[in-house]
């Protein structure tokens, strides 16, 4: 397994990026419930070792189109906090600029880094002509794209699907399994339990992987993103994992069996890792426990550097439909 | 003759060059191939386009012999998704060209194309430079699924931008534009046009900025303000108006979006009567967005009610006397610039 190649800042790195993006979420829950925030939101608990996971497999040229639960992703691409706090806020120093709402649209170029649209799963045929434009100009470069279980029932994840498999796009799809699509179970939506069999009709690798391990999603990626490199075309991943908390912060998720939430909760992908690092002797609780600090501080300067943000002018607001 | 080469600015000299006549559908291909010769960012997909057998209409016939099948991607048939992927494409700075094979297949291309391509400068900054070439219209009994005119569902659109080429030389200039534009643009080009319409087209990079109208035909009486298709019936009918001592201005819009309201000002100031014709059905259509225009804009200039020829507001009808029924055409034109003038 190439995570067994990952060096201690590696792993540290790692850990970082999943403390930072927990830390973030905490942070920005408790502002919601104070009245503080600005229309809805998005946990990203139980994500983590996805988003995280995943993203660190890409190289820096290469380009990722994230969903709503990939916080992790946009972070370590270079999205600093205090500019997603501010987008989360409707802030004129936001990636959008006030534009768009919560997580969505927070695309960034030169981080490599498409936004998303509300419209499921939009972001697969984008990230597709990514995954093209590679090739068109012969880059040895790999776009990556993240969806949900209930995104994976569309028409639109079959016809990228079967054309990234045809024309051998480098291009890796994870499929974040979280069990539910809002409150309708997978039971509900899916008779094949397992999405990744999807690929199969297809004729590209359907990967199914422990969506909290992130040593276990960062491997299975890595190898996805190498094959894509080399000319080995499309892999479909899915990770399987649980919506820790309600679709967004309005839902209370009343309709998830809390023994199912229970048992989830012992398999939280944060903990997980830090037995992991500790046991192997990879660092001590005093470093995990820093790093913690360090990611205290620097949600809590992106939330006072958001909060004293000036709106966006109204005066602006027909700009940039347009591009010059 | 006179009008024409006044407002598209050629000389007669030049108009004479018989080897420069051609349909509008070869001013396509030929806008086509002297972009795709140009600029190696730009790529032709879509369905059936590359091989030998060109496109549904041949558009791109030749083209993957001369580009290669990565300039030349044929799809499969999946609107949504290959509309999306040159989303993809264009933002990565690749000016993909979308052949939608008709453009009443549009619609399973919606949520790429509205949701996505037209939204994204606005909310972060991603530029989209594609072109869809859309084959509309109908009246060659092609029925309800091969004959629409859907640009107004567009037009409505913030971020796109919308185009309707009525004469061979406007569906090169237009075309060479949409594709150097740096946002998403619809360009809709007329099936009835294809081969049925020649003209004089321009040599080398000729380009035909978008957002602006053209008079294509000048007149002080009133101002039949129409695009694409409707040109042609519209400046027959004007014809025969001029005969009966009626003269009318004919206003191409050529761009629907943006609209060139400054010409549409003008024209209306100068008549003070304002006919709108299009294919597409009347209801909520380009002529009602214009028609309020001038109600706002102009209404001390009016000497008349404006009036709208459109479609019927039903699906387009295949069997003859049903289509016939449904069109507008030169003499239905005619006969209500005619009670118009007179008002
Ligand atoms: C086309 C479309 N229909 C409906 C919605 C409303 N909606 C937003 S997220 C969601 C559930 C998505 O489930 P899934 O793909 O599993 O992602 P998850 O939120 O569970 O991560 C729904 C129905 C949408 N965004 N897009
Ligand atoms: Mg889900």
């Amino acid at each position: 397994m190439s995570a067994q190649e990952l060096s201690r800042d590696q792993h540290l790195e790692i850990y970082y990026w999943m403390r930072l993006t927990r830390t973030f979420d905490d942070r920005m829950l408790a502002l919601w419930k104070q009245g503080r925030g600005v229309g809805g939101t998005f946990s990203q608990r139980g994500h983590e070792a996805i988003s995280v996971g995943a993203g660190y497999a890409l190289g820096p040229k290469d380009v990722v189109a994230p969903m709503h639960r990939d916080l992790g992703c946009y972070l370590l691409r270079g999205l600093s906090p205090r500019r997603a706090f501010a987008s989360l806020l409707g802030r004129a120093t936001g990636v959008t600029a006030g534009r768009d709402a919560n997580l969505h649209g927070m695309g960034d170029l030169s981080l490599g880094l498409i936004g998303f649209i509300s419209h499921l799963p939009q972001s697969l045929p984008v990230t597709l002509g990514v995954a093209m434009s590679f090739l068109y100009r012969d880059e040895p470069r790999v776009a990556m794209t993240f969806t949900g279980d209930g995104a994976s029932s569309a028409g639109l994840f079959h016809e990228v699907l079967n054309m990234a498999s045809l024309y051998n796009a480098p291009m890796v799809i994870i499929v974040e399994n979280n069990q539910y699509a809002y409150s309708t179970p997978l039971s509900q939506q899916m008779k094949v339990p397992d999405i990744a069999r999807r690929a199969d009709g297809y004729g590209i690798p359907g990967i199914i992987v422990d969506g909290n391990d992130v040593e276990a999603v960062y491997a299975v990626t890595k190898e996805a993103v190498e094959r894509a490199r080399s000319g080995g075309g499309p892999t479909l991943i899915e990770a399987k994992t649980m919506r820790m908390l309600g679709h967004a912060i309005h839902d209370g998720a009343e309709y998830v069996p809390r023994e199912l939430l229970a048992e989830w909760e012992k398999r939280d992908p944060i903990r997980l890792y830090e037995e992991r690092l500790l046991s192997a002797e990879i660092c001590d609780q005093a470093e995990l426990d820093e790093i913690g600090r360090r990611c205290e501080v620097e949600i809590e300067d992106a939330i006072a550097y958001a909060e004293a943000s000036p709106w966006p002018d109204p005066a602006t607001v027909l700009e940039g439909v347009y591009a010059p | 003759m006179t009008d024409t080469a006044q407002t598209f600015g050629f000389s007669e000299a030049v108009q004479q060059d018989e080897s420069r006549v051609m349909t509008y559908i070869a001013a396509i291909s030929e806008a086509l191939r002297y972009e795709m010769r140009r600029d190696p960012d730009v790529l032709i997909l879509g369905e059936d386009v590359g091989g030998e057998f060109g496109g549904a209409f041949k558009v791109t016939k030749g083209f993957e012999e001369e580009f290669g099948p990565r300039r030349v991607m044929n799809t499969p048939l999946a609107e949504l998704g290959f509309t999306g992927m040159a989303t993809g494409m264009a933002l990565m700075g690749l000016r993909p060209v979308i052949e939608m094979q008709f453009a009443d297949f549009i619609s399973t291309a919606f949520d790429s194309i509205v949701q996505f391509a037209a939204t994204t400068h606005y909310r972060w900054g991603g530029a989209v430079p594609w072109v869809i070439r859309a084959p509309c219209d109908g009246g060659i009994r092609s029925g309800p699924f091969h004959s629409q005119n859907p640009e107004a569902w567009f037009v409505h659109t913030p971020g796109l931008k919308v185009v309707a080429p009525g004469t061979p030389a406007d569906a090169k200039g237009l075309l060479l534009a949409a594709i150097r534009d740096n946002n998403p643009v619809i360009y809709f080009e007329s099936k009835p046009l294809y081969r049925s319409l020649k003209g004089y087209v321009p040599p080398d990079d000729y380009v035909v900025p978008l957002g602006r109208a053209n008079v294509a035909r000048a007149g002080d009486e009133l101002s039949i303000i129409t695009y694409g298709t409707q040109l042609q019936e519209s400046l027959k009918a004007a014809e025969r108006l001029a005969a009966e001592g009626i003269h009318a201005e004919v206003l191409d819009l050529r761009t629907l979006k943006p609209l060139d309201t400054e010409a549409i000002l003008t024209t209306v100031r100068k008549t003070g009567k304002a006919l709108i014709v299009h294919s597409a059905n009347r209801m909520a259509g380009v002529g009602a967005e214009v028609a309020a225009f001038i109600a706002e804009h102009a209404f001390e200039w009016l000497d008349g009610p404006v009036q709208r020829l459109g479609g019927l507001d039903t699906p387009i009808p295949f069997s003859p006397p049903l289509e016939d029924a449904y069109r507008p055409n030169a003499d239905k034109i005619y006969r209500l610039a005619r009670d118009l003038a007179q008002y």
